[in-house]
């Protein structure tokens, strides 16, 4: 296990490979579809301090409001990343993003970008909303909850020991790809007989 | 009545997002056993402590809560208006509890709002029955795992799949393929086979509420779902996708009656979060399971 202090400069990202076992601490943001959108087709300056040097996280939580206006994030797993494929590279380099955490993986522009760029994916384990929650230790603000709503506004959160798994490093690799090269071969085994 | 009712809806609705099936949770044991001290096994070991957390503390397992799909079997003491309204107040009130994420969002606007109630939302199914009282199953499906369901129209020539039971099979191997670990496996499939475009992926979802322990009653059907467990889990997708010996928890099969012309078979997967619940009222008496 080791442990990722944000904001991590590219040096760091660099020394991380598929496979490792991380432990994220420090600031972050939540981002999802309309997010994504958002932070392309706009300046988006409220949230270029956050990011830079920083990491996204795709997920939709639920929060609760408190008694004096604070917020809690009460269940909070990562969402399928591949929805933001189209939009995830131009985000990482406008805003300098040195980490993505989802789950499910990503494709080859985002590969690229985190070779070009020394940053890396991450994969939380989808649905561990619980033991994630808890990591976040508070929310810090939040942009666009009432035009985005809920699960698609952008929360900043400071986490404690987020739990991830590397699955695509700034080398080229991807245990996603890898994964699919395997069970191709079984797949065509089974299917075609071949 | 109405507001009784609503408050039992509630409860159906706070179990089935808390506290995972006791089928499902035996068989992530027996998988994270299997898999020992490597990254498949610790991912399963997450799973279970995050269920158990999540039970302990009334939080949802998944912050994804998913799509609340309801079947309503009801007897004549019992209205379809006054059970809907029922389930719509109570899914309001579930939200307000954080026990279910807002998730009813509207397609063009793409306003949420707000309360998990909208236009067709919760989804309800209802059949009437004889015998008094009420048998509610609650199905919260997650829409990652709704994402990667998949319909094909025998014979598909790129599967050199025909209208029969090894058809049948190619097309259920193509979708697991297909979902890698995006469904958040180790997920459960549910498979329709004939009906139409929409009757097809309904009977897919009606199999996801049986037991995964359970035999189907055909014995054919009994030995394609065999099979197709053993096979899929040869893919080596693993939980979430990481790799390892558990891609599947269970195949689940049924059949619908077709017109000459269609064969369709639809394949829904629910993830390793399987969240089901059923409630049975009779008279005063509610019991939730």
């Amino acid at each position: 296990m080791r442990e990722i202090k944000l904001p991590a400069g590219e040096k760091v990202m660099r020394e991380l490979h598929v496979g490792d076992v991380v432990a994220v601490t420090g600031v972050m943001m939540t981002a999802r579809d309309a997010a994504h959108k958002y932070m392309v087709e706009q300046p988006a300056a409220e949230v270029a301090e956050v990011l830079r040097e920083g990491m996204i996280y795709h997920c939709g939580p639920v929060v609760r409001k408190n008694d004096d206006g604070s917020w809690s994030f009460v269940a909070a797993g990562p969402t399928t990343s591949i929805r933001e494929e189209p939009y995830q590279a131009t985000v990482m380099k406008k805003y300098t993003v040195r980490g993505v955490i989802g789950k499910g993986g990503m494709e080859k522009k985002t590969l690229d970008a985190c070779r070009e760029l020394g940053a890396v994916y991450l994969s939380a384990v989808g649905g561990l909303a619980t033991i994630l929650a808890r990591s976040v230790k508070r929310v810090l603000t939040v942009h666009k909850l009432e035009e985005f709503g809920v699960p698609e506004a952008m929360w900043v959160i400071e986490v404690e020991k987020f739990p991830a798994v590397v699955t695509m490093d700034s080398h080229g690799r991807s245990i996603h790809d890898e994964v699919l090269a395997a069970s191709q071969k079984e797949y065509e085994r089974l299917v075609f007989g071949r | 009545m109405g507001l009784h009712l609503a408050d039992r809806f509630e409860e159906l609705i706070r179990r089935a997002s808390t506290v995972l099936p006791p089928d499902v949770e035996r068989k992530l044991k027996e998988a994270a056993a299997a898999e020992g001290d490597t990254p498949a096994g610790a991912t399963l070991r997450q799973m279970l402590d995050n269920a158990n957390q999540a039970s302990v503390g009334s939080t949802p397992i998944c912050q994804d809560t998913g799509t609340p799909i309801f079947y309503v079997d009801y007897g004549p003491d019992y209205r379809q208006k006054q059970i809907s309204d029922a389930i719509k107040a109570a899914a309001a009130a579930a939200t307000a509890r954080y026990y279910l994420r807002p998730n009813a969002v509207h397609p063009l606007t793409g306003k949420n709002s707000g309360n998990n109630v909208g236009d067709g939302f919760p989804y309800i199914h209802f059949h009437e029955r004889d015998e008094p009282g009420l048998k509610v199953r609650l199905m919260l499906k997650g829409g990652g795992s709704e994402n990667v369901g998949a319909q094909y129209r025998l014979p598909d020539s790129k599967l050199k799949a025909g209208r029969d039971l090894d058809g049948i099979r190619r097309c259920v191997i193509d979708a697991v393929f297909q979902a890698q670990g995006k469904g958040c496996a180790p997920g459960a499939i549910g498979v329709g086979v004939g009906g139409d475009r929409g009757s097809s992926f309904v009977e897919s979802k009606e199999q996801l509420f049986r037991p995964l322990d359970d035999k189907n009653p055909d014995a054919t059907l009994a030995e394609l779902e065999g099979r197709l467990y053993k096979e899929l889990n040869e893919l080596g997708i693993g939980p979430m996708g990481f790799g390892g010996k558990t891609t599947v928890l269970g195949v689940k099969i049924g059949l619908r009656h077709r017109v000459p012309a269609s064969y369709f078979v639809a394949v829904s997967y629910v993830c390793w979060a399987y969240r089901r619940a059923t409630m049975t009222v009779k008279g005063e008496e509610v019991s939730y399971a």
